[in-house]
């Protein structure tokens, strides 16, 4: 750490994030803030309009009768108004809770109605409406601000505000009077550190969510730690697409660009944001490993509809770069010609593939929430994309540990980020104290208790190690960590991320704690296969009659053959290779309850879910029956049944410990 | 919603004397021997949904065909915005304010969704051709204005991520949210949809519901659709209309036609 603001710590006149958009709004009030696409252009807004709004949006919500502590619900995609309305009510003291805008209706009601939301800033109709059908369930709730007008004409206004109105109202009110503005600014001042600045729910992989309380000064100092750390500042440009309700998005987008000043671009709409990213062109990107590995599964099915020069240019260039690529970039000693060759591969292949990413100007790019496969990640940094890995919590306000500039492994997550301490417990659960820290769940003490230990670090609930160069390595969930009846070490997520690595497929779900063998069950990636049906004269219906076609099941008994492989090389995972494995005939679902809705998979649901195919895993039969019911969109259920035929797969033999050799 | 996309009519309120936009009556069309339509009326009213049922070969497509003037019935007489129609051509429809989509997407299948919509503005452009080959000044400023208007179609129809992609390469459900774009860039005072919902999935029918009922209620804009959905048709229109081998059999509410022996039996069918 280098930079003059290492380690500085938060003083009084910045310790809120009003505080801080303030003093932006003074230093740097023409530079841009927040941008937003609408209507196909591209508007800006600066800092000093961004503070602006902010205290016209407080003062609305203040008429609304908002008070210091009340809670106020923000649903919708990444905008501005949403991203202002999060800072208003940091202003009045009141607490911003976003919630997911995909949500089904009763999750949300769950959430707004266990954070005792008093008014919820919504995006539009679609949140509207949920709220309108769970109101029941919802008296605390007592007032609704939406920022899209259309189809809400005519819904009775008694109780529901556009927030356009609400801006335009507060603007009179300040023209009107000056002391009216001087209060709310007033406001800003009665604002201290300590408040809590913000309750993010937890994506409840572990059962019900949980709000994370955090407060204004944990935030500020975590989030000041790593912008110095990546020497984040004015100068940089972020795409906030990540779900609001997400501590990624609070903590990368929000927390980050209050603390150095940079702007944060809202794309037009969810599909839009990789052609946004284009035009915007970040150089601090995040993303999880599922959007990087779709990026890349799209880039090759891509290529392989090119042109053979293009084709051949592609790949010998691709394999220039693996093989100096990453050396480059860590600025390891490279052959002259071997910095020519790449040059060259820079200005044909990787500068035009770069910018059809939308990754030409970043600087600095994440991943994080999962594994990620080792060819994938150095596919990117071949490339030249400072690809980096991090490892956080909602409870940690994010970074635990992340990766130092030229000291980047696929197979870490890197040494404890700045001013975190990082220790790992008996059990090999790995704990953590660090600035950003939770201050309790809502209303959930027996679970704070819980999460923390008596000398005040947080239990992560994940097995990890520290690798002799102090990295850490996380392995699994601390709790799913098992053993097969032969007493062989079994960690399903290891199991399931090796598999998940082949774009074939999409998800994996392991059995095998307190059982003889290890069976997976497999989602087919429907991009992937689908386009390999199509490529191949292979005619489909849907997704269940491709995943249970003979040809697909044997390209995937391939995978998970070179997946035994893999696991038999390595002298603690050899023995649970994966003895049978079945492709599941639906996608699993969020709205199913199958996934969190970051995307993960929930193994004890689905073993429940499931159970005649968990008992056909292990009894030997060829195919089993399974019918389950299934959540559409616009929320009716309905029932698919289907016979599931299920696989044997070829073990690999144990090798004796060899060099491990770098991929 | 911006103002520009507001129409400048009022919606009308008056439930004693609605005023009619549209009026067909006794219209009879038929190709040699071959009777479509016969003595058929019926009235479109302002800013309602109208729609046109029947089952296969009933002559709902040759009525909206008559409406716009691509066919001319042997007798009978429209008569659009009070006034009586002689033999137009579809281009003079459009001029009046009559706009449609096609059973069969009728797009532009190269070009971009954003210029198949911008197509929609070919009667609104005033500039000649010499302006805008130079594509300055007068011309600029008239591109630009309508660019806005399309841009708030896109807006409205939430196909932002679709702007720039040839329309050959979309899903069939958005080439005809594409194609409602292009008839609805016309700004017009009738809206005719012939089986907007067809081939489509649950999801998608519920989608262009919306969008068709948000046209509605926020521009006012009068529809006249084609569907055969009748969980669709019952939902959304004001008033339907039933044909059955080219003969009006039943007009009136969705709770009406339901309840009508006669509709009843063109469905499902009575032995004769």
């Amino acid at each position: 750490m280098t930079a003059s603001t290492a380690g500085a710590r938060s003083a009084p006149e910045a310790d809120t994030f009003p505080k801080l958009l303030r003093r932006n709004a003074r230093l740097r009030g023409a530079r841009p803030a927040m941008r937003f696409k609408d209507r196909g252009i591209w508007q800006t807004w600066d800092w000093a309009a961004v503070y602006d709004n902010v205290l016209r949006l407080a003062q609305g919500l203040k008429g609304l009768g908002v008070n210091r502590g009340d809670k106020i619900a923000i649903v919708g995609a990444n905008r501005p108004r949403l991203y202002w309305a999060i800072c208003a009510a940091q202003t009045l003291g009141a607490v911003p809770v976003p919630v997911y805008a995909d949500a089904v209706a009763t999750e949300l009601a769950h959430v707004i109605d266990n954070a005792d939301v008093v008014v919820a800033v919504v995006q539009d109709q679609e949140q509207v409406d949920k709220l309108i059908e769970q109101r029941a369930r919802l008296p605390k709730l007592r007032h609704v601000i939406y920022d899209e007008e259309r189809g809400l004409r005519d819904y009775d206004h008694g109780r529901l505000h556009a927030l356009a109105g609400l801006l335009e109202a507060a603007q009179q009110a300040f023209d009107r009077d000056a002391t009216v503005r001087a209060a709310i600014e007033n406001e800003v001042d009665a604002g201290a550190g300590a408040d809590i600045s913000i309750m993010l729910y937890t994506s409840g992989t572990t059962g019900r969510s949980k709000g994370v309380m955090l407060t204004g000064k944990g935030s500020i100092d975590a989030a000041s730690d790593t912008a110095t750390f990546d020497n984040l500042t004015d100068r940089d440009e972020t795409l906030a697409y990540l779900p609001l309700a997400w501590v990624g998005d609070h903590y990368l987008n929000y927390a980050q660009s209050f603390v150095a000043g940079f702007c944060m671009a809202c794309p037009e709409n969810g599909e839009t944001a990789q052609q946004d990213s284009r035009e915007i062109g970040p150089t601090f990107y995040f993303a999880p490993p599922r959007v990087f590995e779709s990026l890349l599964t799209r880039v090759m099915i891509r290529m392989e509809d090119a042109s053979a020069l293009k084709r051949g240019l592609f790949h010998h260039f691709i394999g220039v770069a693996r093989q100096w690529g990453e050396k480059i970039l860590n600025g390891e000693k490279v052959p002259l010609w071997a910095r020519l060759h790449y040059g060259l591969g820079e200005i044909l292949i990787y500068g035009p593939l770069k910018n059809v990413l939308g990754f030409s100007r970043i600087r600095v790019a994440y991943t994080a929430g999962e594994a990620i496969g080792s060819d994938l990640f150095s596919f990117y940094r071949s490339l030249g994309l400072n690809l980096k890995q991090l490892y956080g919590q909602t409870e940690a306000f994010l970074y635990v540990t992340c990766q130092k500039d030229g000291d980047i492994r696929a197979d870490s997550v890197g040494p404890p980020a700045p001013n975190v301490d990082i220790r790992i417990a008996e059990n090999g659960e790995v704990q953590f104290r660090s600035p950003g820290m939770f201050v309790a769940y809502y209303k959930e003490a027996a679970k704070t208790a819980e999460a923390m230990t008596d000398d005040g670090y947080v239990k992560t609930g994940d097995a990890g190690i520290f690798d002799p160069d102090g990295h850490l390595r996380i392995i699994d969930r601390a709790a799913d960590v098992g053993k097969l009846v032969d007493g062989a070490l079994f960690a399903p997520k290891y199991i399931e991320n090796k598999l998940k690595f082949f774009p074939n497929i999409k998800e994996a779900v392991a059995f095998g704690d307190g059982r003889d063998h290890v069976s997976v069950m497999l989602n087919i990636d429907l991009t992937a296969v689908g386009n390999w049906a199509e490529r191949n004269n292979i005619s489909y219906g849907s997704y269940q009659e491709l995943a249970g076609h003979k040809q697909v099941y044997d390209i995937i008994a391939g995978h998970v053959a070179s997946v035994n492989e893999a696991l038999a090389k390595e002298p603690i995972m050899a023995g649970a290779q994966i003895r049978r494995f079945l492709i599941l005939h639906k996608e699993l679902d969020a709205d199913d309850g199958e996934l969190t809705r970051t995307q993960k998979v929930r193994r004890g649901f689905i073993a429940e879910r499931y159970a005649p195919l968990v008992t056909a895993l292990y009894d030997g039969s060829q195919e089993a029956d399974i019918s389950t019911e299934v959540t559409f969109e616009d929320g009716r259920k309905g029932m698919i049944s289907a016979r599931v035929a299920i696989r044997d797969a070829a073990v690999a033999p144990v090798s004796p410990p060899t060099e491990r050799r770098a991929a | 919603m911006n103002e520009t996309m507001v129409q400048s009519q009022p919606v009308v309120a008056s439930a004693s004397a609605p005023e009619k936009l549209l009026t067909v009556e006794n219209v009879t069309l038929s190709f040699g021997g071959v009777r479509a339509l016969s003595d058929v009326s019926f009235d479109i009213r302002k800013s309602e949904i109208r729609a046109i049922i029947g089952p296969n070969g009933a002559g709902k497509t040759s009525m909206l065909n008559c409406i716009n003037g691509f066919y001319h019935p042997q007798a009978g007489r429209i008569t659009f915005k009070g006034k009586m129609r002689q033999r137009m051509r579809p281009y003079d429809a459009a001029l009046q304010g009559i706009a449609r989509t096609f059973q069969n997407v009728a797009l532009f299948k190269g070009m971009t969704t954003l210029d198949n919509i911008l197509t929609g503005r070919t009667l609104k452009m005033h500039r000649s051709f010499f302006w805008h080959l130079f594509r300055h000044g007068p011309a600029m400023n008239e591109e630009i204005e309508h660019r806005k208007y399309c841009e708030e179609i896109i807006d409205f129809l939430e196909i932002e991520h679709i702007r720039k992609t040839p329309v050959g390469r979309l899903p069939y459900g958005l080439q005809k949210r594409v194609e409602l774009g292009r008839a609805l860039a016309m700004q017009p005072d009738l809206l005719l949809l012939d089986e907007p919902m067809a081939g489509m999935n649950l999801e998608e029918k519920e989608d262009m519901c919306r969008f068709i009922l948000d046209v509605n209620r926020q521009f006012g804009t009068t529809i006249a659709l084609i569907e055969h959905d009748m969980g669709v048709v019952m939902d959304i229109s004001d008033r339907v209309v039933v044909l059955e081998y080219g003969h009006k059999i039943a007009d009136g509410s969705p709770d009406e036609v339901k309840a009508d022996q006669r509709v009843i039996d063109a469905y499902l069918g009575v032995s004769h």
